[in-house]
């Protein structure tokens, strides 16, 4: 595999844009830009269950040599407001960020702050 | 007389509102102390053990459960059907179990293949499960995406969670982290490895698993 000399790329996936996929494009569509190196930052992330699909979809398209699975990170759904209840809005996933595991790696994560570390000395592949 | 003669309110009141048999998921990431945490469950109530465990994590990589596994708590009861889970990763990659356990890279390969697998079947497992005791590891930082996604899942699914924060032998634990981290859940700490406040752990069980919920499928 050759290494492209352009960096680390940061995708911002838009809420809108995000909206237009059904669950299973979401996924798929996460999994193939993480395949090639990038980092994406979903502005409205995952919910719990679409997590827990990416985790089993993941699992699936694992190569030994070449992506040994994600690094997600974002904190847990929103919780609406009473008044908004009433107005029937429901929980609704926040900002999530998910790369390659072997570009990202998690040092902290507490209920302010993730701090995330890309691993030196790899780029976009 | 009569009414009473066969148990306490609690025991009559468990009878009428109250489950009495539930299917019960042991999760949480690799290497939290699942297995040692089945075992001790086992060997508390039936005298037999689920499965070997090692500091290589993936150890189990299928999932084993065990049938009508009656705990009590006093006059009451829980008869449970227990599955030990493997651990859900985000990742697997073989060269860790190379490099940091030394295992062959075949062997690596093929660990790390089966590891995949029963993360999926870990996975497919929420959806025949009536609760779920979720184990983790009180000298970790509580806040990981597994830990999150698992929650998370089960709280979509409103099944009933138990947090066992377990390894409460360990000098650098710290059960208080975890049960500010997820307040909305009952936190017991515990060791799997000795036994400590295995006897608390099966009381919260009884009670906890005993209530009806109604659960949301998918």
């Amino acid at each position: 595999m050759t290494k492209k000399d352009e960096g680390i790329s940061f995708n911002l996936i838009s809420r809108n844009k995000l909206e237009e996929f059904s669950s299973d494009d979401k996924l798929k569509f996460i999994i193939k830009e993480v395949k090639k190196g990038k980092i994406l930052v979903l502005e409205s992330g995952l919910t719990p269950l679409e997590q827990t699909a990416l985790i089993e979809y993941t699992m699936k398209e694992i190569e030994h040599d070449t992506f040994i699975g994600v690094e997600m990170e974002g904190y847990g759904e929103d919780s609406p407001s009473f008044i908004q209840k009433l107005f029937g809005l429901s929980k609704r996933p926040r900002i999530t960020l998910i790369g390659p595991a072997d570009l990202l790696k998690t040092v902290r994560k507490d209920s302010n702050m993730i701090q995330i570390r890309i691993v030196p000395g790899r780029g976009a592949r | 007389m009569g009414l009473f003669r066969r148990g306490s309110l609690s025991s009559i009141i468990q009878r009428i509102f109250g489950k009495k048999h539930a299917k019960i998921g042991i999760y949480g990431p690799p290497n939290v102390g699942k297995t040692t945490l089945a075992n001790r469950i086992l060997r508390d109530w039936t005298g037999d053990i689920m499965g070997s465990v090692s500091e290589i994590p993936h150890e189990t990589r299928r999932a084993k459960w065990k049938k009508d596994v009656k705990i009590e708590n006093g006059s009451s009861s829980l008869k449970m059907d227990i599955v030990d889970t493997p651990g859900i990763s985000t990742k697997v990659d073989f060269k860790d179990f190379m490099n940091t356990y030394g295992l062959t890279r075949d062997e690596a390969k093929r660990r790390a293949k089966e590891a995949t697998e029963g993360v999926i079947e870990s996975i497919r497992w929420l959806e025949d499960i009536d609760g779920v005791l979720l184990v983790m590891d009180s000298t970790q930082d509580p806040f990981t995406q597994v830990n999150v996604t698992i929650l998370g899942n089960l709280e979509a699914r409103n099944l009933p969670v138990l947090i066992a924060a377990n390894k409460i032998d360990m000098d650098e634990s710290s059960p208080a982290t975890l049960k500010s981290a997820f307040p909305q859940h009952p936190v017991v700490p515990i060791s799997a490895l000795t036994g400590y406040n295995s006897d608390n752990l099966y009381t919260t069980m009884v009670k906890h698993f005993s209530r009806k919920r109604r659960k949301k499928r998918r």
